[in-house]
């Protein structure tokens, strides 16, 4: 992996007031990403806003499509050009980008998409928070894959996830997703963006061996295939289909097994490396609120509020969503009596922690159907009942 | 001896295919082959630096051309060539990219990406090979079905309106629009090297004979049968009112060149305004096809 310093001409230093939508763009052009191709929905649009007032002052595309289809078609396009891209879009959009999702897995194209969530399902709360996309971030395709996920909770962390999601995707050239929500995207604080050579931008993986060796779809010794770009004189060929080291297509079991299990794997045996915690007063716990996004601070306040009682409350916020901390929940599972799990939906990650406690302790759901963030006091509630 | 000391036996444009993939899964009498033929043919003649072609199709039975020209070539999804080509387009400016897929690809289910790439004057080569039903899948109706044409989803003949391309592009925007058959292989040739040639959106539609379905479906015959309707009803009208191509079933084949005319392209475009708008503080991008004041 190659690591260089940013472009300075993406970084805006210094301390700026913005939103988490404008963070989300301002992270994207540190990490040096200069393509965007996007179509507008609440409550992502200022991020595409962002993007088109900025980039013609940095040097970079910003295109709006005609659609979302259209939009992360356009990506992998521009990928496979040689760039750095990312759309942003909400529920529906996500939906429409699905099956080329797919795709970008297929070819191992990395690039980041950000989902800033609304409240669904179908058009459902345009201007109104939801989380309710984070199983379709990781199943929304069709077929098996694995892909990386990001839970900003904050402005800051919409900047700082940003570069960190062009970053993952490149080391493991896989489309990584920035889960936010309508409340963080819309919330305006702080956001400290550091002096270009104090942030740190992982290079494409680039082929540099002979021309007439190149295999695109030869893993490397960290499993991980070199790319190159299109114009380059290796005349290659790359496809939707189930492929070989070549990239031609081949139609069998065999091929399969190879091509989707490197597709798992190469996200599943490195899973330790990608995922990032934040666990609080842990050790000690009886009971875990597990979350992430804009629900970890709601819960604080519960939190908060538990400890003064004094009762044991220990926090766990998913930084990373996916690839999901099963090891780590697992571990827990055996230390804590259980796990409080607040959510804006009706039920998604409760089920991974219910997966991995596999019985060994109590998991309660707090959910909420999307519309706003959940009043404190449910979560209280719940980590009453947890101990009673 | 080896095949390859063969030289009767060689494929005149072998240097441009992935002969490790051939033979092709295209079904004898099939027209993709020749126009693949005609793309080899000018991509020669206009001696353009193959190392900057790049290939873009969709998928359906034309979709598989990316597959065996042996250029930089992407097999994408289903009506998604267009703005993948969009894409990889506008992050290597310096490179020619070429549309290659079939009329359910690019006027069905991609057709929206289509006219907003005319209208954005992209600079793309579409190759539209219409073989009139979707092919792959087994010979379903197409948007660009004649009426009365006998479809396997239309069992009791289509009786929908198709497409009429050359208009639906020209109305769009694009500042190429030509139509040819599988018969005027020398025409297709010289309509892909113009397009080559030229910055801008360009649209070459070629009507293709699908011999296992339409025309199976049809009894209308083998590939001859249908190369004598092509050439028995083809006319050739260059720079005909657009809205005058309509195709009936087995009807005339009005062909020729429809359209060429200049206009930036998206990327001229977007270089012009944001400099003029924006002066020094614009960044240009990519090669400049015009003189900066």
């Amino acid at each position: 992996m190659k690591k260089v310093k940013a472009d300075p001409k993406g970084v805006l230093t210094g301390v700026h007031y913005l939103d988490g939508d404008f963070a989300i763009a301002e992270g994207a052009l540190a990490a040096g990403c200069r393509f965007f191709g996007g179509y507008p929905i609440t409550p992502s649009t200022e991020t595409a806003e962002r993007f088109s007032a900025r980039i013609p002052k940095v040097g970079g595309v910003f295109i709006q499509m005609e659609d979302e289809l259209g939009s992360i078609a356009a990506l992998i396009g521009a990928v496979w050009g040689g760039v750095k891209a990312m759309t942003v879009t909400s529920g529906p959009g996500f939906s429409l980008m699905q099956e080329n999702i797919g795709l970008a897995c297929m070819m191992e194209t990395p690039l980041v998409i950000a989902n800033v969530q609304r409240g669904g399902p179908s058009t459902g709360l345009p201007t109104l928070a939801g989380q309710q996309d984070i199983m379709q971030a990781r199943w929304g395709s069709h077929g098996d894959y694995e892909v990386i996920a990001l839970a900003p909770d904050s402005p800051q962390e919409c900047f700082d996830l940003t570069i960190e999601a062009f970053n993952l995707a490149e080391i493991y050239r896989v489309p990584t997703f920035i889960m936010t929500d309508e409340c963080v995207g819309h919330m305006h604080e702080k956001v400290v963006i550091p002096p270009a050579e104090e942030i740190e931008v992982v290079e494409r993986k680039w082929y540099a061996g002979p021309k007439e060796e190149y295999l695109p779809y030869k893993l490397d010794k960290d499993g991980i295939p070199f790319m190159i770009k299109a114009g380059d004189g290796y005349r290659f060929h790359t496809t939707g289909l189930t492929h070989d080291e070549r990239g031609y297509p081949v139609i069998n079991a065999e091929c399969q097994d190879w091509c989707v299990r490197h597709l798992c794997d190469k996200i599943r045996k490195n899973a330790d490396k990608i995922i990032r915690l934040e666990e609080d007063e842990i050790d000690t716990a009886e009971v875990v609120v597990l979350s992430y996004g804009i629900t970890s601070r709601v819960a604080t306040r519960a939190v908060q509020k538990a400890r003064q009682e004094g009762i044991k409350v220990g926090t766990l916020r998913l930084i990373t969503v996916w690839p999901f901390p099963e090891k780590r929940i697992r571990e827990l599972a055996s230390l804590v009596g259980s796990f409080v799990v607040p959510e804006i939906n009706y039920g998604q990650i409760v089920y991974e922690v219910e997966r991995c406690a596999a019985g060994q302790a109590k998991v309660i759901h707090v959910p909420h159907c999307g519309g706003w963030v959940h009043n404190p006091d449910d979560i209280y509630n719940a980590i009453k009942e947890a101990v009673k | 001896m080896k095949a390859e000391d063969r030289l009767e036996e060689r494929n005149p444009i072998e240097d441009l295919l992935r002969m490790d993939r051939i033979p092709h899964i295209w079904c004898p009498g099939c027209g993709i082959g020749t126009v693949v033929t005609s793309f080899a043919e000018a991509l020669k003649k206009t001696q353009i630096d193959l190392d900057k072609v790049a290939v873009v199709s969709g998928i359906g039975c034309t979709g598989r051309v990316a597959g065996y020209i042996k250029l930089d070539s992407f097999h994408t999804t289903h009506g998604r060539a267009v703005p993948f080509a969009t894409g990889l387009k506008l992050a290597n400016p310096e490179l020619k990219v070429i549309v290659f897929s079939g009329d359910g690809d690019l006027a069905g289910i991609g057709g929206n990406h289509l006219i907003h790439a005319a209208r954005r004057n992209m600079d793309l080569v579409v190759i539209c090979v219409n073989n009139f039903n979707y092919a792959m899948t087994g010979g379903q109706v197409a948007a660009t079905t004649p009426i009365e044409a006998n479809a396997s989803t239309a069992p009791y003949g289509n009786f929908e309106y198709p497409f009429n391309l050359p208009f639906l592009m020209d109305a769009a925007g694009a500042t190429y629009v030509a139509r040819w058959t599988a018969l005027h292989l020398r025409r297709v040739t010289m309509s892909i090297m113009d397009a080559l040639q030229r910055p801008g959106f360009s649209f070459i539609e070629v009507i293709t004979p699908c011999v296992t379905l339409y025309a199976r479906r049809n009894r209308l015959g083998d590939g001859l049968n249908l190369l004598r309707y092509y050439y028995d009803n083809s006319e050739i009208q260059h720079g005909a009112d657009t809205r005058n191509l309509d195709i009936s079933y087995q009807g005339k084949l009005i062909v020729g060149k429809f359209v060429e005319k200049e206009k930036p392209t998206f990327l001229d475009a977007m270089n012009q305004h944001l400099s003029r708008v924006l002066g020094d503080d614009y960044q240009l991008y990519g090669r400049i096809n015009y003189d900066r004041d």
